[in-house]
């Protein structure tokens, strides 16, 4: 094994390591079960827009649509469906990739600055239909009178419920799933296609690959991710917002994985961590709040354009 | 029926109007220096509440004389200090970074002028409504309208007959040559960005005698903007125009029949035209990809 591999391997072992121990660390430090819970979910988002955004090279700007939708799916699900979690989120990812499926049809032919304006008036199209949509959606106020139901493995029933350490694993485990696929796709050949894709679409496109359809397949599989990172959302708040699905919370996704390294695999889920704490630490003690976090997006942008990751990685070279 | 059908159409032009005047800045900014303007909503209410601010010591008129220009003048300072040293990076930074100056611009009017609604005195004699059969038709609504007409008209001029006005449209179509003749090409920028912000200030001011001021008002008006201008065509400034309107027109009609929907009207409008013409009502091949 050589040096480089071994190193990978430890990092891999501390990321987990630290994710693992998180309810019995951050306590002592303040933070709370439940905060470790939100970034996870947030974190998996981050990581499906910057599946697109790093990884295929084409900006999203409106994806908190199809993290809104798995959300309402849960949500739903569970309110009018039947009471199961994984019913929930099956059906919520399912609702989330495939409007992104459909509308991607019509988004995916153009580029760069465009493509971001068409996915965000798209995405905005969802905010209107749950807002207006009261009598199913809850309107305004979102989706209430649900909440998450525990998991029968057979033998016992695990309570996620009332039991924030066991919900944090059960959160846990469906991250792991959905990170393992996603590295999984990296790693394949379609990956490598993404990726050259993204380095020189046009030189891509002279070796005959079928650009427009690979990004489209790109947007769908990221949608389905975002989907069911959504319907896990909806379980940890037992509610399912319209703010959700706005185009302000795309840039907040878009924002955590630019600020945690757009071209690392972890790096959105560190984004999401410093964003999540920060937003929390801020709005508790000021109510201008907003005008700190925009002044954390101009302050990434003009000096720390590679993210954290990006950074440390530089200064160490 | 005839006279709620006259009401809502006049109701969507006027809101149209609106939306041309913000998409006509965005879209300059848009096309020459490929940036989107998240913060465009953000300087149409500093804007108004400039014009707020100084209504009380030269009236309704000298405000919508000198809130414009200081709305540019902000702009241009903006656009030398934050914007351009991202013009050689990846469109997403720009992005990210008016975005964030949307919120600091929010939530900024917030702090300065309170978070209720303020009113702007508009001269008495525009106030009134025409006729008591056209209750709806103000003589200020009129005015508003008068006042768009003008400044797109000048914009075109603009556009079609100065220097800076060729500068700008050859540089939309080719900037690396326009720059290889010699041109400063960051002063176009800088002065294609503040003529954007121009219209956009112009439009608070316009928008504040009508609707009173809130800081959130940018934020509204800026989606439909957009849409407006992927109706019109990416690339064509009348198409912007006629998109802007299309869009106003049609919510106001919607909003007769099936008032629930008259927002999301104008998005089905969007997905209709990219399915049917990809490039938009009057856009050029190419120039959405």
């Amino acid at each position: 094994m050589s040096a480089e591999q071994t190193r990978k391997l430890i990092v891999l072992a501390a990321i987990w390591a630290t994710l693992l121990l998180a309810p019995y660390w951050m306590i002592p430090l303040g933070g709370y079960t439940a905060l470790a819970t939100r970034v996870l979910v947030l974190g998996l988002a981050a990581m499906s827009v910057n599946f697109l955004l790093g990884f295929t090279g084409v900006l999203s700007f409106g994806h908190a649509a199809y993290f809104g939708l798995g959300a309402y799916g849960a949500g739903l699900t569970l309110k009018f469906l039947a009471p199961s979690t994984p019913l929930a989120l099956v059906l919520g990812m399912l609702l989330g990739g495939l409007c992104g499926a459909i509308l991607g049809t019509l988004i995916v032919r153009r580029r760069g600055v465009y493509f971001a304006m068409v996915t965000i008036a798209f995405g905005q199209v969802f905010y209107y239909i749950a807002f207006q949509w009261s009598s199913l959606t809850g309107g305004d106020d979102g989706l209430r009178g649900f909440s998450r139901q525990p998991i029968d493995l057979g033998l016992f029933k695990l309570d996620i419920l009332s039991n924030a350490n066991n919900f944090y694993y059960f959160v846990l485990f469906c991250f792991a799933l959905v990170a393992g696929a996603m590295a999984f796709i990296l790693r394949s050949p379609f990956g490598r296609t993404m990726i050259a894709i993204r380095e020189n679409e046009r030189r891509a496109r002279f070796l005959g690959i079928p650009v427009e359809r690979h990004i489209w397949i790109a947007f769908t599989l990221s949608c389905f991710f975002m989907g069911f990172a959504g319907a896990l959302y909806a379980l940890v708040n037992n509610f399912a917002d319209p703010r959700g699905l706005h185009y302000s919370q795309s840039g907040d996704f878009v924002m955590m994985a630019v600020m945690g390294g757009m071209r690392s695999f972890w790096g959105p889920l560190l984004g999401a961590a410093v964003f999540v704490v920060l937003q929390d630490y801020l709005s508790s003690i000021t109510v201008n709040w907003m005008s700190f976090v925009g002044l954390l997006f101009v302050l990434v942008v003009l000096f720390f354009p590679r993210g954290l990751l990006g950074f440390l990685q530089r200064s160490k070279a | 029926m005839t006279q709620l059908l006259l009401f809502n159409v006049t109701n969507g032009l006027i809101i149209g109007a609106f939306y041309v005047l913000m998409a006509l800045g965005l879209s300059l900014i848009l096309n020459l220096s490929n940036v989107i303007n998240f913060a465009h909503g953000g300087f149409l209410v500093i804007g108004g509440y400039i014009a707020y601010t100084i209504t009380p010591y030269i009236g309704f008129w000298g405000a919508l004389l000198v809130a414009p220009p200081l709305t540019a003048v902000i702009g241009l300072v903006v656009e030398r200090v934050l914007i351009r040293p991202l013009y050689g990076r990846d469109p997403l930074y720009s992005l990210l970074l008016t975005f964030g100056m949307a919120f600091i611009i929010e939530d900024g009017t917030r702090f300065i002028w309170g978070p209720q609604g303020k009113p702007v005195t508009i001269p008495a004699f525009l106030a009134q409504p025409l006729s008591n059969d056209l209750f709806f038709i103000t003589g200020y609504r009129l005015f508003m309208v008068a006042v768009v007409m003008i400044a797109v008209a000048l914009l075109f001029l603009l556009l079609r007959y100065t220097r800076l006005g060729i500068r700008i449209r050859a540089g939309t179509l080719d900037l690396e040559t326009v720059a290889a003749l010699g041109i400063n090409v960051q002063m176009l920028r800088s002065l294609n960005f503040a003529v954007g912000i121009y219209l956009a200030g112009l439009s608070g001011v316009l928008a504040a005698g009508q609707l009173g001021l809130e800081p959130t008002m940018g934020t509204g008006l800026l989606m439909p903007s957009f849409i407006a201008i992927i109706v019109g065509g990416i690339g064509s400034l009348p198409g912007t125009l006629v998109g802007g309107l299309l869009i106003g027109v049609a919510s106001g009609l919607t909003a007769v029949f099936l008032p629930a929907a008259s927002e999301a009207v104008i998005y089905v409008m969007m997905a209709v035209v990219l399915l049917l013409r990809p490039r938009g009502l009057f856009g050029e091949e190419g120039m959405m990809s």
